[in-house]
């Protein structure tokens, strides 16, 4: 049988020639995306802002009637509520932010939530209520704080742990990568408005992991050539470790697209942020592996001489003895 | 490193057998097939996204506590000095900025007032629950201390915990749980709750039953005007009940608590056949009631539920049996309730839903499935492209795959772990992810056949070059999933929990197992050349 080969064997793509431009793109596209995030900003979920988002299906009829949903719940006096559709043509959410100034009232958003279901059932005696989602102003806040921190410390536990298995520029040069994927991925969202809930933040921890899986992938190729290859010169020996690597980072992030889209077509439409959050950070993540986290190696001062793998005393001393140098 | 014992390989089919059958009882509630009862079943908890139920969240407001503290301790203050030979004789007596403060009139009398005081600011155990001072040589001031305040604030989250506990299990809800969170939160989750809005009102009614006497004083203007006169205070009366919209105005002190309750029913009333809720005091209720009612006959006394009076009626005659009725425009539905929430005791501190996510049975389901199609459609399309790129390396990754598979749902089913709607998600992640290290072990051993290694060597290095960058991959993975895990909240943390087990199952079947099967084919085939 012959086999299906993605990569030809012995690429040779000269990836590292285009740094500049690429790099200079990036640059561009982070500082986009946080003028996005500042200007359009993100269309934040009831989870960090408080309120309400309820899911709603009006069995036997074809089509949510949102115009008159949203002419019911306006009448309750909160303010006008965002009614889309969800899922299939008979089924809607419909969110409401808390109002301003309800601090004193912690029990708010559920006293809203209630009234809410309470008119649709009242005026639409075929609504179902398949889901309410309250969060008071004082858990939102509590929510949005433990997200934040659980990606700053995700990021730097990670480059930490980086710094102590390679140096510290493989430690810089990832989570400069990191910071990379986290504001486009941000910037998307901005673009969007799709909503911004806890599950995306659990989507952008996972682009963490796995924009990393491929950095370190080819970090470990690099690691082992400046081994290898002593005297070739780093740009070079960087192209030859993404070159290297190339087929394997292919083949990997097509079986990751493979079994996300299905659930992108087919999945609950809960989950569609989620996934569609997690899909885009694969490609950004091994885009961002190739072009930012391995050049930046080479503006860090990486040279076969100065990388000495820690892991390796015995390796060093006889380095140093030989007096070796690029 | 193609060398493997006879022990070794024991070892780790019989690993993986155990956790394959560990996944049976998840597999059959899948597939709908009902799992023999007598055999034990540790399947996938489902969560409630995927179940349907309700998580509710619930905080107390600390400064209640504080503010009843200060109400029962004038209580005692008034009564010990009442009851002190020869009595003695305080006055203006404030709780204001909370603490209290009170004057003792003959100044002989306060060493014998101190005396009195000292067993009432201490408290059960070694802390002082109160500072006493006295001040201007006739003033007490008694503040309560910060140790006070936070045992009063445990011990009433702790029995606002088994009063929620009593009145859900009143209405038969299955497996609910119940548990207190920080220091003044109760999280409430309850599986399958068909109607969470009844739920709520449950288990959110503070159920604080008072009897107190109507000020027959008080003008009606000072009431309109919310004027509360010296020693009473002004309740509205309770919505649907036969005064609702107005106020009325009663007695502060020396009414009844409903804390001595025993029973409480619905029932109707025998004149009018309207709902009403019956109660029944123990004996020291039942004492303190009867010399209630024996002393204000003829004169009214306002029923009054969580500070709102739901009647006022009057004291025909003395009440001596120790059962009372309540009535107060009620229907059977909210008489039952209320007596449901009478009977499993008051909350000793008013509870808000801070946090509500219910998911309904319907859309729980309709996630279920339209998961496992993407599931399945997933999988079907990675184990193809696994073959047509390594041909019988992939069919031993594809295997490694389906086992993985098993194992998540058997290792999730033993540790008791929680399946979410993320946690499906995090479940076809890994299974896309699972094949990565297949991928780098593979694409090295290519990659060594290319350089002219023989077969074995080019196997033996493929699986020993790829270990360290599979080892290190992978354990950034672990510490995004264990933070996400450590900050994460309910179906999040969910996802983190499939996230770890798939990081860790699919590192061994890639690394091990297939490296049994693959040392295994090459000792008995002895192939010259291998089509990866």
């Amino acid at each position: 049988m012959k086999l299906l080969k993605l990569v030809p064997d012995d690429t040779n793509i000269s990836f590292l020639r285009w740094r500049m431009p690429f790099f200079i793109v990036s640059g561009l596209l982070i500082l986009a995306s946080w003028a996005l995030v500042a200007f359009q900003g993100l269309n934040l979920g009831v989870d960090f802002v408080g309120g309400q988002m309820i899911r709603t299906t009006f069995v036997g009829q074809a089509e949510a009637p949102v115009p008159q949903m949203r002419d019911t719940i306006a009448k309750l006096g909160y303010g006008d509520p965002i009614i889309q559709r969800f899922g299939a043509d008979n089924e809607a959410s419909i969110r409401m932010k808390l109002p301003e100034g309800s601090e004193a009232q912690p029990d708010l958003a559920n006293t809203m939530a209630n009234r809410i279901t309470g008119a649709l059932k009242a005026e639409f005696p075929d609504v179902r209520i398949d889901g309410v989602d309250s969060v008071s102003g004082k858990v939102s806040e509590e929510l949005f704080r433990t997200g934040l921190l659980s990606l700053l410390l995700s990021m730097v536990a990670i480059s930490i742990y980086i710094w102590v298995r390679f140096e510290w520029q493989f430690g810089v040069g990832a989570l400069l990568a990191l910071f990379h994927d986290v504001s486009l991925t941000l910037g998307f969202f901005a673009l969007t408005q799709l909503e911004f809930d806890l599950n995306i933040v659990a989507a952008i921890l996972t682009i963490i992991g796995y924009s990393l899986n491929d950095t370190i992938v080819v970090y470990d190729r690099i690691r082992e050539n400046l081994k290898k290859f002593r005297k070739m010169p780093i740009p070079e020996l960087l192209d030859l470790s993404v070159n290297e690597t190339l087929s394997r980072t292919v083949m990997t992030n097509l079986s990751l697209l493979i079994a996300l889209i299905p659930l992108l077509a087919f999945g609950p439409a809960s989950l569609f942020g989620m996934t569609a959050a997690i899909t885009l950070g694969i490609f950004i993540g091994t885009y961002s592996s190739i072009y930012m986290a391995a050049p930046l190696l080479i503006w860090m001062g990486v040279k076969s001489d100065s990388f000495v793998p820690q892991a390796d005393a015995s390796d060093k001393a006889e380095r140093i003895a030989r007096g070796e140098t690029a | 490193m193609l060398d493997f014992p006879r022990w070794k390989r024991i070892w780790l089919w019989s690993l993986l057998l155990l956790v394959s059958i560990a996944s049976l009882p998840s597999l059959a509630s899948l597939g709908g097939i009902a799992w023999p009862e007598e055999l034990p079943d540790p399947a996938i908890n489902l969560g409630l996204d995927l179940a349907g139920g309700s998580h509710i969240l619930l905080e107390a407001d600390t400064s209640q506590i504080a503010a009843q503290r200060l109400e029962t301790m004038e209580e005692s203050v008034r009564t010990a000095m009442r009851q002190a030979e020869p009595s003695i004789r305080i006055g203006d007596v404030s709780t204001r900025d909370g603490r209290l403060t009170f004057m003792v009139e003959s100044a002989a009398d306060v060493d014998r007032a101190r005396e009195l005081m000292l067993p009432l600011v201490n408290g059960t155990g070694l802390t002082r629950e109160w500072s006493l001072a006295v001040v201007d040589e006739t003033r007490f001031v008694l503040t309560p201390t910060q140790q006070g305040l936070d045992e009063a604030l445990n011990q009433a989250m702790d029995s606002a915990k088994d009063v929620i506990d009593r009145r859900i299990n009143a209405i038969g809800t299955l497996e609910p749980t119940i548990i207190r969170q920080g220091e003044n939160r109760i999280v409430v989750q309850a599986p399958g709750q068909q109607d969470p809005e009844a739920l709520k009102a449950l288990i959110g009614q503070t159920a604080k039953l008072e009897f107190k006497l109507v000020d027959l004083n008080a003008l009606p203007s000072d009431i309109a005007a919310g004027n509360a006169p010296p020693g009473s205070q002004i309740y509205p009366y309770a919505d649907g009940s036969p005064g609702a919209g107005t106020s009325i105005a009663v007695r502060r002190l020396g009414g009844i608590k409903g804390d001595n309750l025993v029973g409480a029913q619905q029932g109707f009333d025998s004149r009018d056949n309207t709902p009403v809720v019956n109660i029944q005091f123990d004996q020291q209720g039942a004492a303190k009631f009867a010399r209630l009612t024996t002393q204000n006959v003829n004169k009214p006394f306002a029923i009054i539920l969580d500070d709102k009076v739901l009647s006022a009626p009057n004291i025909n005659e003395p009440i001596r049996g120790g059962t009372a009725q309540i009535s107060g425009g009620f229907t059977v539905e909210s008489a039952n309730q209320l007596a449901i929430a009478l009977r499993s005791g008051a909350l000793p501190v008013d509870l808000k839903v801070i946090e509500e996510r219910t998911v309904g049975p319907d859309l729980g389901a309709d996630s279920i499935r339209s998961g496992l199609i993407a599931m399945g459609i997933g999988t079907g399309l990675v184990l193809l492209l696994m073959i047509v790129t390594y041909g019988r390396f992939g069919i031993y990754a594809d295997i490694a795959l389906v086992l993985n598979v098993l194992m998540i749902m058997g290792v999730m089913a033993v540790m008791n772990a929680t399946l979410t709607l993320p946690g499906i998600a995090g479940f076809v992640l890994t299974i896309g992810a699972a094949v990565d290290a297949n991928v780098l072990i593979n694409e090295r051993i290519r990659e060594e056949r290319r350089r002219g290694r023989s077969v074995v060597s080019a196997v033996e290095h493929g699986y020993k070059e790829a270990s360290r960058a599979i080892f290190d991959a992978n354990i950034t993975n672990v510490i995004a999933a264990t933070l996400l895990f450590l900050f994460g909240q309910g179906p999040v943390k969910g996802f983190a929990v499939v996230l770890v087990i798939g990081i860790v199952t699919s590192v061994f079947t890639a690394v091990t197992i297939t490296r049994m099967w693959v040392a295994g084919w090459l000792r008995r085939a002895r192939p010259s050349d291998i089509n990866i």
